[in-house]
């Protein structure tokens, strides 16, 4: 039993990302109530259009309930024990990197996510949120110089007040769903970026999100604008530490595209997803949603979802420019008691507007892996076409995928077209890679990356490597 | 039948036959009162073999005999266990070796019915198969140049069609293709000791042909050959110098190719007697 032997020799790779940084946080306290979401808009000194949103989303959300058509178990939150505002202390944004605290200059060199001028990476600017707030953008001047504002929506409601009023709940309204309500009501940093007419973006945009604290929830907002005839590649990476508790992470990111513009958002998603008997992990609510506004536009997202006790999240395109194309290219992968239910929606409203969803899911130990999808078309969405693509693999015997997917067409002149397959990851397979020199822990590499090889094909290159190791890492221990 | 007939071959063959052609050959793989199991079944009773270096050996016997999994064990499928005996390759215990170990040390398995690995390029999985025996034998390993260079070369042994090396591996191939592959496996790895497992079930004439030759280019007097075959005919292709009967689990008789005309001629049935015989005594 000598492969039996070598993987009970794997020892399960721990969470790299798990410490906890050690600094003094300025923390509210626990509870929500319109009072803590004044107090919030207060802190961040904001504009009252701002304070008018947060609170009609607070008085929305009060009258809803959460959503229970997914195919998710988890007990109920208590949303009165979860802190909502924890920032590290230091006097407000810095000027420079050199005023940053260097605890956390420190952790995101730990993350691999090097902010400091001389050890940056190069072509890649990175906005760096802790907790509630951003404490360092990358190459923001350089980027100007293109008219690209890429900033913490903080300071974006600061600087910009009139696109932020002009864009915010515009794709994602403040009631479209229990979670996206609540993220109105206290949202606490995130990214804006803001692409003019014309340009295209000279180099990768990046937010890195870290939750540290225990009892905090991180309630982001990104909003992403790209003009007539812009460009942008965006990327967002989440860590968090190990702790045998549940944190709520429920993030809203909408995204406009005008006339003949695009934009790209990958996401690695690697949040802590618990232990190997899932206890702890994040719980990760999240809306993401993109507008493609203008004709001839783009949207296309790509995600590697490989962290989080629960995931729940559809990114989506609404389709409304004549031409308009969205893309949705996923990467999801369930481990030990991990639960995933992701997919997308596509509405189609425009005409001749084209989507696509290839989607991989990846389910071992004890882990459950839903797909769930929606692809509307509209009246007016005369020659609308879809292809849809959902493909799972399964590890070990005790995983389970399942695909849900949804097709409504009021258009007779359009094409929907939906693939779904299942395979398993078979020990004969595994045998026979072995049985060529190839060592156990390779031959689950190579056939999980074949099997997302669509996928990964998307990611920015920078990126594409980092995925394919971030799930090897993941499976490790778990087939055999 | 005709078992006068039986018991004079077996007779004259056994005390007749050397078992050596070459004493002072190496001895490569040498399996001593082997038997495992699968789940609860007992399906290695006792198998003794030992191959040395520039021997051709034929395992035969019908299905159900025990040739496929003593060639599972050999090469460490984790699905069998060993429950007795010993198998000591080039002096050192095999059975505590994981398979890919096996393999970088040059044992080779060429499966009766290989996998199909979607998404994994064929040319791809040459390459790190390749360079985990270079690894092991100290050779440098080969960039995708250096070794698309060797795999062009090597592929000529089979004569197989390069466009298969940019599929997945054994995707879609026939059962044809799917046996090439397995050679040039072999090809690619220059096994020390290569166990064939019914390399000729669902090939063709001309196929069977091509595939010998390769199998038959590939034994040198460095290495050793184990081809577990059900038929005569592939033993047309290539000769062995020895030739095993198996039956339930263990090695009824040992003989030189002579043996395989005999079981072509008579059929199994006469083993199916000897065994009855055995089991009485």
């Amino acid at each position: 039993m000598t492969t039996a032997a070598s993987v009970g020799d794997l020892v399960s790779q721990p969470y790299k990302y798990g410490f906890v940084t050690d600094i003094e946080t300025e923390k509210i306290a626990k509870g929500l109530s319109e009072d803590v979401v004044r107090l919030i808009s207060s802190k961040k000194d904001e504009p009252a259009f701002l304070l008018d949103f947060r609170l009609r989303a607070y008085r929305q959300w009060l009258q809803m309930e959460t959503p229970d058509w997914a195919a998710l178990g988890y007990p109920t939150i208590d949303f009165q024990n979860i802190i909502y505002y924890a920032a590290p202390k230091q006097r407000d944004k810095k000027a420079s990197l050199d005023e940053v605290d260097p605890k956390l200059l420190e952790t995101f060199d730990k993350l691999g996510i090097p902010l400091s001028e001389q050890k940056r990476l190069t072509n890649v600017a990175v906005d760096a949120v802790f907790d509630s707030v951003s404490i360092a953008t990358t190459y923001k001047e350089k980027l100007a110089e293109h008219g690209v504002i890429f900033c913490s929506i903080s300071e974006a409601v600061k600087e910009h007040p009139e696109l932020i009023e002009r864009y915010l709940g515009t794709v994602v309204p403040s009631n479209d769903n229990y979670y996206s309500a609540l993220n109105s009501a206290v949202f606490s940093d995130g990214s804006f970026v803001f692409i003019p007419k014309g340009v295209e973006c000279p180099m990768e945009l990046s937010t890195y999100f870290r939750i540290n604290s225990g009892d905090t929830g991180q309630f982001e907002r990104t909003l992403i604008v790209a003009e007539e005839g812009a460009s942008v590649s965006y990327l967002e990476g989440c860590t968090a530490p190990m702790f045998d508790t549940n944190q709520l992470h429920a993030a809203v990111v909408e995204l406009v595209v005008l006339d003949d513009a695009s934009i790209k958002y990958s996401t690695v998603q690697n949040w802590y997803a618990g232990d190997e008997h899932g206890v702890g992990g994040i719980y990760n609510f999240v809306t993401k949603r993109g507008h493609c506004r203008g004709d001839r536009s783009k949207i296309s997202w790509t995600q590697v979802e490989t962290g989080s006790a629960i995931t729940w999240k559809y990114p989506s395109c609404v389709l409304q420019g004549a031409d308009s194309v969205g893309e949705f290219y996923s990467v999801a992968l369930t481990n030990n008691y991990q639960q995933a239910d992701t997919g997308s929606k596509m509405v189609h409203v425009g005409p001749r507007t084209r989507s696509t969803i290839v989607s991989k899911g990846i389910s071992a130990g004890h882990s459950a892996n839903s797909y769930r999808g929606l692809v509307q078309i509209g009246p007016k969405a005369v020659g609308a076409r879809n292809y849809s693509q959902c493909d799972s693999m399964l590890i070990g015997d005790q995983a389970a995928a399942n695909t849900y997917p949804y097709i409504r067409s009021q258009q007779p002149l359009a094409s929907v077209e939906h693939e779904a397959s299942t395979c398993r990851m078979s020990e004969d397979q595994l045998f026979y890679l072995q049985s060529r020199g190839i060592a156990f822990e390779e031959a689950v590499s190579m056939m999980v990356s074949g099997f997302c090889r669509d996928v990964f094909n998307q990611l920015p290159m920078e990126f594409a490597a980092e995925a394919d190791k971030l799930l090897a890492l993941k499976l490790e221990g778990s087939v055999g | 039948m005709l078992p006068t007939l039986a018991a004079a071959v077996s007779i004259s063959d056994s005390f007749v036959f050397s078992p050596v052609i070459r004493p002072d050959a190496d001895i490569l793989l040498e399996i001593t009162g082997l038997h495992a199991r699968v789940e609860d079944n007992a399906i290695l009773k006792g198998v003794d073999l030992t191959l040395r270096a520039g021997e051709i050996h034929a395992v035969m016997g019908r299905n159900g005999s025990g040739k496929s999994t003593l060639s599972k064990v050999l090469a460490g499928h984790p699905a069998y266990t060993v429950t007795a005996g010993t198998v000591t390759y080039r002096g050192q215990n095999l059975l505590e070796l994981s398979p890919e170990e096996r393999a970088r040390l040059g044992v080779f398995l060429g499966f009766q019915y290989p996998v199909e690995i979607p998404g994994v390029s064929n040319l791809e999985f040459l390459r790190v198969a390749t360079n985990a025996r270079r690894v092991q034998l100290g050779q440098e390993e080969l960039d995708t140049f250096a070794f698309e260079d060797l795999v062009r070369e090597r592929i000529k042994v089979v004569q197989m069609d390069p466009a298969f090396l940019d599929r997945s591996v054994n995707e879609g191939f026939s059962g044809g293709e799917k046996k090439r592959n397995e050679i040039l496996q072999m090809a690619l790895l220059e096994p020390l000791v290569a166990i064939l497992d019914e390399t000729d079930s669902g090939l063709d004439i001309d196929a069977l042909r091509i595939v010998a030759a390769g199998v038959s280019q590939l034994a040198t007097a460095d290495t050793a050959t184990l081809l577990i075959t059900h038929y005569q005919r592939l033993l047309e292709a290539i000769t062995p110098d020895f030739v095993h009967v198996m039956a339930a689990g263990r090695i009824l008789r040992m003989g030189g190719r002579e043996l395989a005309l005999e079981l072509e001629e008579r059929g199994y049935d006469w083993v199916d007697q000897e065994l009855a015989a055995l089991e009485l005594g």
